[in-house]
């Protein structure tokens, strides 16, 4: 029969096994990112000269975390943190102050002009920057900087590295231009209730209309559905992407009323897992731009 | 005229769906609702939501044998549904145990041996909730099932119709005179299970059940005579389909609820002013005749 220190001790010990940390190359920068897609960035500058991890990791939210105490050690262990700002990382400011980190905190939309949007009828910032190219570059500088300051002997790693994944980002951001310039100009729009797309949209010209009065993603009424083939209609709408309606025949007769295609997944606010379509910004964006390809060219 | 126009007919005018969904509602009207009034006949009329779980392990293992595929699923939830009411009626007739608590036993083992199925297989997909249809998105493939299953089911109705009746209100008689009793029962559940499972499928559990329930607890208010009740059933059906529809359609609720509100507000009528044991001639119940 086992006693109850002896069950205690074994219990430790199984612990402390499972806890212990493997040994670890001192040598490398610890980083953490608040989420996915921004360590993929860092991942590419930082190279092998950095370790990052995500607060937020893939398919999870960032608007909606909530940190634990592991989340805080990881902060409290890192020697320099990045952020996306504009109010994305809402509980950020917390956690750091909870965790005592004295890290330096590198903001990689510092320098972008923010987008405002819509939500829930008041006029917010839109934090979802990193949707353009464009504003990727200057994430990707941002970091590079951050991460010279904070580990100068690697500066110039860091410099080829951002130089390197700069020329790659430019050849991203020609594939998306020629991908949006070979569909028809007047059906680059389509009926999404994502509403992260906004910098995607103004940087090359496309269209996302947000479903009116679709609330739920219970079941829905006829006066709802009615409201969108109304509006599919009206506005000669080719593509619909409406994830959170969650009957897909639902979906089936939208699209069979109203000859809207029905567009397969888009990635906006974190990237997929390893074995997913959008395991890296750079495939992310690749993939959004396939989806959308896919629906509205015909 | 254009008013009424406007308001009654143009939704369904305008919209696919809202034709597509009319039409579900009114077949499932003739289908079920002289089911229900039968069932009501035998206190039987919680068979329903009993079926709604009764389901789970054929649905399970349709799943684990074809993946997510519709048809699999509702073809393995019909035959775990069958073999739940047609044992279940089996035991009541042998032994000494009512219908009742026969079919709670057998749907609540169902739902375990469900459960464990879905947990064994290691997944944590809501298989009913896929399974599970909506009035707005009827395709043709299920609109022709739940039509099918009308017509199946009507003349099937007909055919055994009456040792049914007999059945119903008198089976001790209907023992001493004909051995057709058991036959017909066994013919009744199954026409029971293939309608829920096919509403289910095509129009999701709430209006499934209570499309075939209401209505003939309504029926039940204003006539006497079976037919009288099932005619008064079905119609009742049909109307708070196209009224549920229309309500749907202008304030916003889903439209399974709305349907059934609205049956729920007939049935709240019928207490009140049906002629057949409501609760105001109940009160005042009129002169009897004297000799």
């Amino acid at each position: 029969m086992l006693t109850r220190r002896q069950a205690v001790f074994a219990m430790t010990a199984a612990t402390l096994l499972i806890g212990s940390p493997p040994a670890m190359a001192q040598t490398r920068l610890k980083v953490v990112a608040s989420f996915s897609i921004l360590a993929d960035l860092v991942k590419n500058v930082g190279g092998d000269k950095i370790e990052v991890s995500a607060l937020v990791g893939p398919n999870g939210d960032a608007h909606v975390f909530s940190p634990s105490p592991a989340d805080a050690k990881t902060v409290a262990a890192a020697k320099v943190m990045v952020v996306n700002g504009l109010g994305l990382e809402g509980w950020m400011t917390r956690l750091v102050q909870a965790s005592g980190s004295k890290a330096p905190m590198v903001v990689a939309t510092t320098g972008i002009k923010p987008r405002n949007m819509e939500e829930d009828g008041k006029q917010q910032i839109d934090p979802h920057a990193w949707q353009s190219i464009a504003n990727a570059k200057v994430y990707v500088a941002n970091i590079r900087d951050g991460l010279s300051k904070a580990d100068p002997p690697n500066a110039d790693a860091y410099a080829a590295n951002a130089a390197a994944y700069l020329v790659r980002l430019d050849a991203l951001e020609g594939e998306v231009k020629a991908a949006i310039a070979r569909i028809p100009a007047d059906h680059r729009k389509i009926i999404t209730t994502h509403d992260a797309f906004g910098y995607f949209g103004a940087a090359y010209g496309m269209a996302f209309i947000s479903p009116e009065g679709v609330s739920t993603d219970s079941e829905p009424s006829a006066k709802e559905v009615a409201r969108i083939i109304t509006q599919i209609k009206v506005q000669k709408i080719p593509a619909v992407f409406m994830e959170n309606i969650s009957d897909p025949r639902l979906m089936q007769q939208i699209s069979r009323e109203t000859g809207a295609k029905i567009g397969g997944t888009l990635y906006s606010d974190a990237l997929s897992d390893q074995k997913g379509p959008a395991a890296s910004y750079i495939e992310m964006m690749h993939n959004n731009i396939r989806q959308l390809s896919i629906a509205l060219m015909s | 005229m254009t008013i009424l126009y406007a308001i009654l007919i143009a939704p369904f005018a305008d919209f696919e769906f809202m034709r597509r969904a009319l039409a579900g509602t009114f077949a499932l009207a003739f289908g079920s609702a002289p089911i229900g009034v039968f069932l009501m006949l035998r206190r039987m009329s919680l068979i329903g939501d009993a079926m709604a779980h009764a389901i789970l392990p054929g649905a399970a293992i349709g799943f684990l044998l074809s993946g997510l595929s519709v048809f699999a699923m509702a073809g393995g939830g019909l035959i775990a549904g069958f073999i739940v009411a047609v044992g279940a009626g089996v035991i009541a007739r042998t032994t000494e145990l009512k219908e009742d608590a026969s079919l709670a036993a057998f749907f609540l083992v169902s739902l375990a041996l469900g459960v464990t199925i879905v947990s064994v297989g290691g997944t944590n997909i809501d298989l009913l909730h896929f399974l599970f249809g909506t009035v707005l998105a009827l395709d043709n493939q299920t609109l022709l099932l739940i039509v099918s299953i009308t017509t199946m089911s009507l003349f099937a109705l007909a055919l055994i119709w009456r040792p049914l009746v007999l059945e119903s209100v008198d089976p001790n008689f209907l023992r001493s005179v004909s051995r057709a009793g058991g036959p017909a029962h066994i013919a009744f559940m199954t026409l029971v299970v293939m309608n829920l499972v096919g509403g289910f499928h095509a129009l999701g559990t709430l209006l499934a059940v209570g499309n075939m329930m209401l209505p003939a607890v309504v029926a039940r208010f204003w006539a006497r005579d079976i037919t009288m009740m099932i005619v008064i059933a079905v119609a009742t059906a049909a109307v708070s389909g196209y009224a549920g529809l229309l309500v749907s359609y202008y304030s916003a609720i889903p439209s399974g609820p709305a349907v059934i509100l609205v049956a729920g507000v007939l049935y709240a009528m019928s207490v009140v002013f049906g002629p057949v044991g409501g609760v105001i001639w109940h009160a005042f119940p009129g002169k009897h005749l004297e000799a």
